[in-house]
Formats: structure tokens, C-alpha cells, sequence
């Protein structure tokens, strides 16, 4: 009985450790992933890193190391690319994509034997996650709000207008590089918690939240992290009480709330508009 | 009036292509400049080549520096390409003007809070400090976008066709404030609208891969043909002194 309940206790800790850290990432990156329109940039890194899990299955190293790789050297390849201007950026991203499916793919299948964690790597389980995920995940939260909170102005000037910040800083392209790499980390370490199809909107629904309620980047950062976390924390819920998929209960309760949150500031303007109006 | 910066001989380009070949020009206080010329003429870059983010493959920018450097710049790039919904209210893209007095973990303090908001209140944009740029209207977003350049308290002023995204109802306007500027500023006003301007500036530089600088802000068809600078002189009721000749 008591061993029993250590388990789960350890249990409950590490899935609400995994819905803090996976929020916290998630929220930075999104709002850097929204408000400078990279969410197809961030769909191609997401499905270029699947080779990586691919090739990690079939020569037998950690999966999420060969995404790690492939993601990161993807992104800093798109972003190469467009810095130059040697090809159309979308034209790049969808040739990746397929790329990176299709390589995925191709290795898992000449993989002998079973491969049992194929599953969690396209639909994601926060209920599996190990220690190893979790120590990785928090490592890269405070990374993020360090690099964020440190270079704060700088990153958020480059993104709005790098034309401008070029006046400035000859760093431009640096902080892109960096930004862009931690990006495709963050999408990576949660792909263990949503999934190679579902992790995408992990980092988009929570800012798109957000933005209902301000438009001040700062804001928005903190309140897609608190959104994404009441979001995951229910998702976890139902996927634990109802035996659901988790990174699939974590996406339709954010996508409720979004919904929610819809609703709710249309009425507040409404009524706003009527009190004018009185 | 001193000399803020002189290019001489100057040839500059990207890679393997070059945009402007043999260029020299003085640029003084009191100065108010337009540069005119084709489009893929070389404005953008000879504005570019001033901020020091072109470099010259042969030949010299060199600034006065006791009056000027490259911090005290102002620059109004062509802002087309800057997305309107980007959460980024009024306040922090007038205080991005700053960015060249700060270094790149720099914090803003509340002197520059308060320069950013006299700023503000000078454009006429009190009351839209928490706004994005998307619930402006393009006569707006031209003043925060110059509310940028002035943030840093600049001796020089270069704007990069800032009519081009503004109607015709603000042009005056914001002519009329340039004109107020110029009191204590140099401008360098990159332009297509060759008409309008030369009722303001006080010179023109023409610029197709040469430069051709003309003293003063009357300039006919057959200077510009001569200058190799294929614009078209456009028709504008108000403007009283420009010679206006039907382009063939």
C-alpha cells in the first residue's frame, strides 16, 4: 500500500514537473514562434527531427538525441538559407518536412523487431516521461528565461524589425542563429510530451491565448506560460482519470480554453462598447 | 556650416554586385537633402553605406567626429516589411530608437521612459503608448516609426522614402515637421516623388550607380536626363517651383 502510493506520488510530481517545464518552454518559444510567423518554419523542424528518431531507433541511440541533432541542424539550415537568400524559405521548409518524415520512416521500418515507443514519439506521453526528459526540459526553462530576461530588448528588436536592429548591432544574425536553435530544442524535448503531430500547437494555442488579453510581448510571454500550464495540468488530469492520451487531452483542453477565452473577451467588449454607448 | 560626413570615391555593392560606383558626397549641418533616383538605383544603399551597415569596397565614409558618429543617426527605414500585428505596443518601438546608446543586455531606465513618452506627446500620439502598430492609421504609424528615429537624438536624420506609405492627406504634415526638424538636424531624404519634395529640401543627389549632387531644390527633366537619373517629374498643384514637363 504505502510502496504503491510513493509511485504514485512520484508520479503525480513528475507529470505536473513535465506540464511546468513543457509551459515554460513552450510559452517563451511560442510567442517568439507567433509573433514572427515562424509556425511553419516550426511544423518543419518538428517533422525534420522525426528522421532523427528514426535513425536514433535503428542505430541504437537515444531517439531524442538524433531529433535533437536533426532539429537543430535543420533550423540553422532554413535560417542560413533565408539570411542568404538562396531559396524561397517555404519551398525549403516543405522539402524538409517530407525529408524528414520519410526518413523517419524509412529507418524505423528497417529496424528489427518491435519498436514500442514509436507511439509516444508521434502522439506524445507525458505519463511516460522519464527523469532523464524531465532534468532536460527544466535545463532548457532556464536557459530560456535566462537568455530571454538577459537579452530581452535585443531579441524582441530583432524580430519586430532586424532591418532596424542592423543599425544598432552587428549581432543580428547571431542572436537569430542562437534564437533559432533553442527553438528547435524546445520543440524537440516536447515532442516526449505532445508528440511529433500534436507539439506544434503546444506552442502556438497558449500565445494566440494570450493575445486575446494583451499585446505587450512581455505579457505575452508570461501568460502563455500560465495558460499552457492550466492547460497541460488539465489535459494530464483527464488523461490520468479518464485513460485518454495525454498529449492529446493537453491539446483539447487548450484548445478550450482558447474558446473560452473568445468568448469571454467578446462579451467584455461588448459590454464595454454598450457602457460607451450609455 | 561644419561638415558632418564626407564620402569620397566611394564604390559599394553586395557580393559580386555593385550599386554604386564612384560616389562622393558632403553631407553638412543644416543640410536638407533629397535623394532621388530609379528604383535599384542605390538610395537604400547609399543610406546604408552612412549607418555603416554597407561597407565600402573601396573609398571612405568618414564622419566629423566631433560632432558625429555613428550613434547619433537617426534612421526611418521603408517600413513595408514590418508586420502590424506583431505584439509590440507604441512605447517599446519609439524606445528601440535608444537601442544605439545601450548595450545588448541594456535595460531602459526611467530617463528613457520619459524621453520615449516627451517623444510621443511631441508626434501627437499620447494616448496610444499601449497600441500595436495594427490599430494605427499609416499617417500614425509614419510618426512612431519617426519617433524611433529621434529617440536617440540625432544630428542626422535619414529617411528612406517615408512617403511611400503614407496618404496624401499626412504628406503636408509631415513635410511641414521635417522642415521643423531640419532646424536642428541634417536630412537625407530618399524619395520617389521628386515634385513634392523640391518644394521642401534645400538640395537633390541623384543616384543610378553614380551620384550627381545639384545645389539646389529646383531641378528640371533635362537635368535629370543629364544626371542619367530616369524619374518622372509628377504633376502637384501646390508646388510652386518645380519646372514640370510632360515624360516621354
Amino acid at each position: 500500500m504505502i510502496m504503491e502510493s510513493i509511485l504514485q506520488y512520484d508520479f503525480v510530481i513528475k507529470g505536473l514537473l513535465g506540464c511546468l517545464f513543457a509551459s515554460i518552454t513552450a510559452g517563451i518559444a511560442g510567442t517568439y514562434i507567433v509573433s514572427r510567423r515562424l509556425v511553419f518554419l516550426s511544423g518543419g523542424i518538428t517533422h525534420a527531427s522525426f528522421g532523427g528518431i528514426g535513425i536514433g531507433y535503428y542505430a541504437g541511440f537515444s531517439p531524442v538525441a538524433g531529433a535533437a541533432v536533426f532539429g537543430i541542424l535543420s533550423a540553422l539550415g532554413i535560417e542560413y538559407l533565408s539570411i542568404k537568400q538562396k531559396l524561397r524559405e517555404d519551398s525549403a521548409i516543405g522539402i524538409l518536412w517530407a525529408l524528414g518524415m520519410a526518413t523517419g520512416i524509412i529507418f524505423i521500418f528497417l529496424t528489427p523487431g518491435y519498436t514500442p515507443n514509436l507511439m509516444s514519439f508521434l502522439f506524445g506521453s507525458i505519463l511516460t516521461v522519464t527523469t532523464a526528459d524531465l532534468i532536460s526540459l527544466g535545463l532548457l526553462s532556464v536557459v530560456l528565461i535566462i537568455y530571454f530576461s538577459v537579452f530581452y530588448r535585443t531579441i524582441l528588436y530583432i524580430s519586430f524589425d532586424e532591418n532596424y536592429a542592423r543599425t544598432y548591432t552587428s549581432y543580428v544574425n547571431v542572436f537569430k542563429y542562437i534564437t533559432t536553435a533553442l527553438l528547435a530544442l524546445t520543440i524537440v524535448l516536447n515532442i516526449r510530451m505532445a508528440g511529433v503531430v500534436l507539439v506544434l500547437s503546444l506552442l502556438t494555442i497558449p500565445p494566440n491565448i494570450a493575445m486575446l488579453f494583451t499585446r505587450n510581448y512581455a505579457s505575452v510571454m508570461r501568460w502563455s506560460v500560465l495558460f499552457g500550464f492550466i492547460g497541460a495540468v488539465t489535459g494530464y488530469g483527464m488523461a490520468w482519470f479518464a485513460g485518454i492520451p495525454a498529449g492529446a487531452a493537453i491539446i483539447f483542453s487548450m484548445v478550450v480554453i482558447w474558446i473560452i477565452s473568445r468568448i469571454f473577451t467578446s462579451v467584455i467588449k461588448k459590454i464595454n462598447k454598450k457602457y460607451s454607448e450609455s | 556650416m561644419s561638415v558632418l560626413l564626407e564620402i569620397k570615391n566611394v564604390y559599394a555593392g553586395y557580393g559580386e554586385r555593385t550599386v554604386l560606383e564612384d560616389i562622393s558626397l558632403t553631407i553638412s549641418e543644416g543640410d536638407f537633402m533629397g535623394v532621388i533616383g530609379p528604383n535599384g538605383g542605390g538610395k537604400t544603399t547609399l543610406l546604408k553605406l552612412i549607418l555603416g551597415i554597407v561597407r565600402p569596397t573601396s573609398g571612405t565614409v568618414r564622419y566629423n567626429e566631433s560632432l558625429i558618429d555613428r550613434r547619433n543617426i537617426g534612421y526611418l527605414p521603408q517600413v513595408s516589411h514590418v508586420d502590424s500585428a506583431f505584439p509590440l505596443v507604441v512605447k517599446d518601438i519609439v524606445l528601440s530608437g535608444l537601442m544605439m546608446h545601450k548595450k545588448l543586455y541594456g535595460r531602459m531606465d526611467r530617463a528613457d521612459k520619459e524621453r520615449a513618452q516627451n517623444i510621443i506627446r511631441e508626434l501627437g500620439l499620447q494616448g496610444y503608448e499601449k497600441a500595436t502598430l495594427s490599430e494605427l492609421s499609416g499617417g500614425q504609424v509614419q510618426r512612431v516609426f519617426l519617433g524611433r528615429a529621434l529617440a536617440g537624438n540625432p544630428r542626422l536624420l535619414l529617411l528612406d522614402e517615408p512617403d511611400n506609405f503614407v496618404d496624401t492627406s499626412f504628406e503636408n504634415e509631415f513635410y511641414l515637421r521635417l522642415r521643423e526638424l531640419n532646424k536642428k538636424m541634417a536630412i537625407l531624404m530618399a524619395s520617389h516623388d521628386v515634385g513634392t519634395v523640391s518644394s521642401y529640401v534645400k538640395s537633390f543627389a541623384c543616384v543610378n550607380r553614380k551620384l550627381h549632387y545639384h545645389p539646389s531644390p529646383e531641378i528640371t527633366n533635362e537635368q535629370l536626363s543629364a544626371y542619367d537619373c530616369p524619374i518622372q517629374l509628377v504633376t502637384h498643384g501646390r508646388v510652386p517651383h518645380t519646372v514640370l514637363e510632360k515624360h516621354e
